[in-house]
């Protein structure tokens, strides 16, 4: 009796020997790798800067001013500004936890729009492209709703909106080509984006600048204002964020909204840059977009990563196809770099992930 | 007693069906590669006109993408079951369709490949195609006669289809090269030349968006570029695009293959100099007339003498007629277009 009433006295026993120090922090001994993790995970768009500006510098010294003159560097910028564009709208979807499959598919539907209703029904230009962007917002609004109302999964819902969107597109336009030349002469306005200008050796057109400066804008709207923070919020978690007053349908909304305006955008682009219109481009416009925003250090899990990193991974694929094509690779090894480019990507966000934020 | 009628009725509508379905005739299978591609539907258009008109049933498959293979075997299956007479295939990936044409020539199914040949070439009991090789023959003689002395020096470009190289591209890329005197080596690589003419090839998907971008990486490697093959029109139309984009459109020779009406059209606005025309309705046509010939008197087609397919014709469409190479010009090739 008495050895057991001892021994239930005697709980501190198993303690002993176990550290006395309490739990606390010890962010200030994180040594040299700590630090750049810790650096890179509060700006996520260096690591696609770091790896483009390698490549930029590693095909210049390969290929010397072929590769690095004025006039190679902005090729690539026309080469990337339709990925550029449709990854800008893809980075919405994705910093919400969301996929939008759908935005080729949208692209393609509001250019041959644009064409169709100009040449077709013999619409005014300007009228035309205004129902291509209205067509383009409206499919948005659709996965908007039945991704935030109807609580269907994005994967799924722009899945079936890709499959739809783009037999929409071929019923309605009967695989009809537009020609460059019909467009240049009747409605060159339509051609818009494709316009160029020289500043000293350096092409630009008027799609590169509109990526630029979307990306820019998007970049500080998610920054600095509210509903950037809630975009963030909502991908984080969308439950903390309708607790802390987040409007999540409305930010939903206005995110695929969005997402359908800009590729509507693209869709006008597009006709700039290839001259007709054509039902069958940008099929593939999906996969180069997440892929663009993959190797940017967008988390695929939502609300982590930069827009501007969209358009450095957009760019990074954009100098290696233009390099390797150059050294006169066959085009099998872009494909094969661009895989790795991805899975190191994902690897180096898991890594930064570590660092508690 | 209600559902005993209903149950009556419905037997007697099928069987009004079948007997319907009886007096259709045999049926003939068309499988394309995609349902979206002009070259598909025209075709498509002249086997439904003929099945018609010979009083066939004439069931259509596509794949849903180019190189969907698994719905086109899934469609040979379902003409086996269907009874289907005849099966008429442009086949998507030419060598792994072998087996399931195999299963259906054995169940008594005669096979046709249109367009695209299988590999190796008789494991169909016929094929309808262009002579792909003759058709880039026809562009690079033209091009050689229309440059002169200066296609000794020729700066040249080639923009193919895709890194797969499928049989089609290394035809009309090597006939070509041949039609303009360059050294093949390999007949059946393309890339493989080392005439120092050539700046060198890329792959272009056959569309648009491809043809600009790979004529853009070509003038990044030369931009003094003044002859380009390319695989098909549209391809063409992307390559124009980027030629313009440098103030190069007038002084480059573009020649290309296929005779689509948008590209015959960009023939006779001088964006393409001159392209060889092929006839997909005509395939098609002629291709239910052969299952049809099968069904009625067991007698298979046979091959055009001096080749291992029934040659459907092919011309060289130009208003810029050349020297020593027979040309139709761009009116009667607008008449002869598809899509």
């Amino acid at each position: 009796m008495s050895d057991t009433s001892r021994r239930s006295d005697d709980f501190e026993a198993a303690a002993q020997g176990s550290p006395e120090q309490i739990a606390e922090f010890d962010d200030h001994h994180r040594g040299f790798v700590g630090t750049v993790q810790h650096f890179l995970h509060v700006n996520p768009s260096l690591v696609p800067l770091i790896v483009l500006v390698a490549a930029i510098v590693i095909f210049g010294v390969l290929l010397g001013s072929k590769f690095f003159s004025p006039f190679a560097l902005t090729l690539i910028l026309q080469q990337v500004q339709i990925v550029g564009i449709v990854a800008a709208a893809q980075s919405l979807v994705i910093l919400t936890a969301g996929i939008d499959l759908s935005v080729g598919a949208i692209m393609v539907m509001s250019s041959v729009v644009m064409g169709q209703f100009t040449f077709r029904y013999g619409l005014p230009p300007s009228v035309s492209i205004i129902c291509g962007l209205f067509v383009g917002t409206a499919i948005g609004a659709v996965n908007g709703y039945l991704v935030s109302r109807i609580k269907l999964p994005p994967f799924i819902v722009t899945l079936g909106m890709w499959q739809i969107v783009l037999a929409a597109n071929f019923l309605y336009s009967q695989n009809e080509t537009i020609r460059s030349q019909e467009i240049e002469e009747h409605a060159s306005i339509l051609q818009l984006f494709g316009a160029k200008f020289n500043v000293g050796g350096a092409v630009f057109t008027v799609g590169v600048i509109f990526m630029l400066v979307l990306i820019l804008v998007l970049s500080y709207a998610l920054r600095h204002t509210a509903w950037g923070r809630h975009v963030y919020a909502v991908g984080d978690d969308p439950e903390a964020a309708e607790l802390s007053g987040v409007n999540v349908h409305r930010t939903l909304m206005s995110v695929y909204m969005l997402s359908g305006l800009i590729c509507a955008f693209a869709g006008w682009a597009l006709i700039g840059r290839i001259g007709s219109v054509s039902p069958t481009s940008g099929q593939l416009a999906n996969i180069e977009s997440i892929t663009a925003v993959v190797i940017g250090g967008i988390s695929l899990f939502g609300g982590r990563g930069s827009i501007l990193g969209s358009l450095f991974g957009a760019l990074i694929v954009g100098v290696f196809t233009l390099g390797l094509r150059l050294l006169g690779a066959d085009a099998q090894w872009t494909f094969l770099l661009i895989g790795i480019l991805i899975i190191a990507a994902v690897a180096v966000d898991q890594w930064i992930r570590k660092v508690a934020a | 007693m209600k559902l005993a009628r209903l149950a009556g009725a419905t037997a007697l509508a099928a069987a009004a069906m079948a007997g319907s379905a009886m007096a259709e005739g045999e049926t003939v299978c068309l499988i394309t590669k995609t349902d979206t591609n002009p070259f598909f539907v025209k075709m498509k258009e002249g086997a439904t006109a003929k099945a018609e008109e010979l009083g066939m049933t004439l069931k259509a498959f596509a794949g849903k993408v180019d190189g969907d293979h698994e719905t086109q075997v899934q469609a040979i299956e379902t003409c086996i079951l269907d009874g289907a007479k005849g099966i008429l295939l442009t086949a998507s990936d030419t060598s792994s369709i072998v087996p399931a044409v195999k299963q259906a020539r054995d169940a008594g199914v005669l096979v046709i490949a249109l367009d695209t040949p299988l590999e190796p070439i008789d494991s169909a009991d016929a094929t309808f195609a262009t002579d792909n090789f003759l058709a880039g023959l026809l562009i690079g003689q033209w091009a050689k006669a229309t440059l002169g002395d200066a296609a000794n020096d020729a700066k040249i470009a080639t923009l193919d289809l895709a890194v797969s190289q499928p049989t089609v591209d290394v035809l009309r890329n090597q006939g070509f090269l041949q039609g303009f005197g360059v050294d093949l080596a390999d007949p059946n690589v393309i890339g493989d030349e080392d005439d120092p003419r050539l700046v060198g090839s890329d792959v272009t998907a056959g569309n648009e968006e491809g043809g600009r971008r790979a004529m853009e990486n070509l003038l990044a490697k030369d931009p003094t570029i003044n002859v380009v093959h390319t695989i098909n029109e549209p391809a063409a139309a992307g390559a124009y695009e980027a030629l313009k984009a440098i103030g190069r459109e007038n002084d480059v020779l573009i020649v290309s293959v296929d005779g689509g009406c948008p590209g015959v059209q960009n023939v006779a606005d001088g964006v393409i100099g001159a392209t060889s025309q092929q006839y997909p309705l005509l395939m098609a046509s002629l291709g239910v007339e052969a299952v049809k010939k099968w069904a009625d008197e067991g007698v298979k087609p046979e091959n055009t003498p001096g080749k291992d397919f029934f040659d459907t014709g092919v011309a060289l469409v130009t208003d810029k007629a050349a020297d020593g190479v027979e040309s139709i010009s761009v009116k009667e090739g607008m008449d002869l277009c598809w899509g």
